[in-house]
């Protein structure tokens, strides 16, 4: 009987992709992602591996729990491979992540954990990296009354507690609570292994689950909070005067010399 | 006017207990928002010595500061926060409360959304009210910037540093009113021991100048010479991401929307290609300088003055004349 650890996953652009491939359509209020694969959100991935570590000390097993619209399989697959035991979707055409705002989001992702109870752990990343927010972990744990330590750079689990070692600005801190527990994951603990292509093969074989929004006794729309009402591209391009010189040595003491004219120094 | 027009700001406290300047701004900007709906702003101090933190807000543009000066608030304890906090809201509703983007508001914020019900803004960069607040914040990685309306009574928000202005000390301060509540005994979570990071030879945000280096430092030693630039211009190091996950500077160093947001007057990039997550740490720099070895580096769009060329060739060059202009 080892732990059950669920990780919640977000299916998202690729945030590495370059700023020429995020076209913002004001009009929409939306943002039009050309040439872009998706991928799991970043922090969501360092909550992955944050959970492979603990079920390879403690034992267990893992459930990656994803949500929206046309989520990619081979996405997941891969995600899966890394050391995940099973998949569950929360999926529906309805389901466009650009129009659910995070209170949304949590009440169906904590109606989505309530199926799969009972679990020792959930874990999940800092915040997604397309709306940048951070809400939808608390929120969760708030709706299913679990105990909540946010920002982490480790997670250990022993004698039924979770031991969280939260990132500070200046350091970090250790948290203790007992399980279960929602536990939000920063980029600090590092990234996600890559699968082998064997246990992508094998990957294929363990069990996914398709969940409905019937399912989850929920129809939408779900009362939001807070809404978008206009998106514009970020101001920030700026004329930039080129050091023209023979070597870059020399570019470098004439970029010294500019400065000094200009007072910038 | 109404009472439910009211601005509220946690106040977060440094290791002396006195309000942090982000802490200051966010009253700043509480009463600019105040002034223009008629509403007072009032903050909320919780912690060891509270009544110091207190007494300097109340002349710093609150109208009134409830405070809870209390051993066991020593520490940020969330839960014990959020209690007191809900119960605090519950007697003296409010229309709008602000924290700092910080790890206790990025903390707390969600938490009192959702028991309060209230919608949450974080990461906002800017807050205008035109009838009702208009929230604004980077999303897409800061590729996008976008306007937000709160649709509930309540509108939380956390704020980045430098959206708000301090304002000078001022007297008549506003009135200090003690919390008539005891910090819950029982929490489920345990904040034990904390850990200081070596911070760099000056702090980050307050910097006029920062030097950052990025991926194509290639390692430690590139770092130094960094170093020597900063201190050369009095200024603070700070860092891309990749430097950071490959170990060679501490996390404290990173620049950018999941690291520190900076606005020095002049700020280095070197070796450092411009993603959106990095621009959105640093783009509000007063002169922003980029060295690359790649002419097309989307860095050189955003930038002031650039050079292309491999910094191994440029910075010891520019170091050595601007020691020689420096002396001269
Ligand atoms: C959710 C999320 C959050 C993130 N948060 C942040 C954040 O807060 N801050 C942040 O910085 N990043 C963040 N990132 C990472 C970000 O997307 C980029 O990957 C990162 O900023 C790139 O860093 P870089 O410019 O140093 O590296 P690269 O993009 O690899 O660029 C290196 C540059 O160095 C140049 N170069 C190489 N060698 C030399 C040389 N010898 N001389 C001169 N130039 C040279 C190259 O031409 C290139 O332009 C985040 C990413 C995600 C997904």
């Amino acid at each position: 009987m080892g732990l059950h650890i669920v990780v919640l996953a977000k299916m998202v652009p690729d945030p590495e992709g370059p700023p020429s491939s995020f076209e913002v359509r004001s009009e929409e209020k939306r943002v039009a992602v050309r040439g872009l694969p998706p991928v799991i959100n970043p922090f969501d991935e360092n909550a992955l591996e944050a959970a492979i570590r603990i079920k390879e000390r403690a034992g267990g097993s893992i459930t990656l729990l994803s949500l929206g619209r046309n989520l990619s399989r081979a996405v997941i697959l891969k995600a899966v491979a890394a050391g995940a035991d099973a998949s569950v979707l929360v999926e529906e055409d309805s389901l466009d992540q650009a129009l659910l705002d995070s209170r949304s989001t949590a009440v169906l992702l904590a109606a989505a954990l309530r199926t799969l109870e009972p679990f020792d752990l959930v874990l999940c990343g800092r915040q997604a990296s397309d709306t940048n927010a951070g809400v939808v972990g608390l929120g969760v744990a708030q709706l299913l009354g679990l105990p909540a330590v946010t920002l982490a750079q480790k997670v250990e689990v022993a004698d039924g507690r979770v031991m969280v070692e939260r990132v500070l600005s200046d350091g970090y801190e250790v948290v203790e609570c007992p399980l279960p527990a929602l536990v939000t994951v920063s980029g600090e603990v590092g990234d996600l292994r890559y699968p082998s292509l064997q246990a992508i093969r094998a990957a294929k074989e363990l069990p996914q689950r398709i969940v409905r929004l019937q399912d989850l006794e929920i129809s939408l729309p779900i009362e939001a909070w807070v809404e978008t009402v206009s998106l514009a591209p970020p101001r920030r391009e700026r004329s930039c005067r080129m050091v023209e010189a023979d070597t870059p040595a020399e570019a470098g003491e004439r970029l010294a010399q500019l400065l000094w004219e200009d007072k910038v120094v | 006017m109404k009472d439910s027009m009211d601005i509220l700001v946690i106040s977060e406290q440094t290791d002396d207990k006195s309000p942090t300047r982000l802490t200051l701004e966010l009253l700043g900007l509480g009463r600019r928002l105040a002034a223009e709906n008629n509403g007072r702003v009032g903050a909320v101090v919780l912690g060891e010595g509270a009544d110091i933190a207190s007494r300097e807000l109340a002349e710093r543009g609150a109208d009134l500061v409830y405070f809870l000066d209390n051993p066991a608030l020593s520490r940020y304890n969330p839960e014990v926060w959020a209690t007191l906090l809900e119960s605090l809201l519950r007697r003296n509703p409010a229309s709008l409360m602000l924290a700092g983007h910080t790890s206790l508001g990025q903390d707390l914020l969600p938490r009192l959304a959702f028991s309060l019900g209230a919608g949450l803004v974080t990461d906002c960069v800017e807050i205008r009210w035109d009838g009702s607040f208009l929230f604004t914040k980077p999303v897409y990685g800061g590729n996008a910037v976008a306007g937000i309306k709160v649709l509930t009574p309540l509108a939380l928000a956390t704020v980045r540093a430098r959206v708000g202005e301090a304002l000078p000390p001022s007297s008549p301060g506003g009135e200090l009113i003690p919390i008539d509540q005891d910090p819950p005994q029982e929490t489920r979570l345990t904040v034990k021991d904390r850990h200081y990071l070596e911070a760099g030879e000056c702090p980050l945000e307050e910097a006029r100048v920062v030097v950052s280096g990025g991926r194509g430092m290639g390692g430690e030693e590139g770092f130094e010479v960094l170093r020597e630039l900063a201190r050369l211009l009095g200024g603070a190091v700070g860092a891309s991401r990749p430097p950071v996950d490959a170990g060679w500077v501490p996390s404290t160093c990173q620049v950018g929307i999941t690291g520190k947001v900076v606005a020095p007057a002049l700020y280095v990039a070197v070796a450092i290609s411009g993603s959106s997550q990095h621009l959105s740490g640093m783009g509000d720099s007063g002169k922003i300088v980029a060295i690359n070895k790649d002419p097309e580096a989307y860095i050189f769009k955003v930038s002031d003055y650039g050079v292309v060329g491999d910094w191994r060739e440029v910075l010891p060059a520019f170091l050595s004349k601007l020691r020689e202009l420096a002396s001269a």
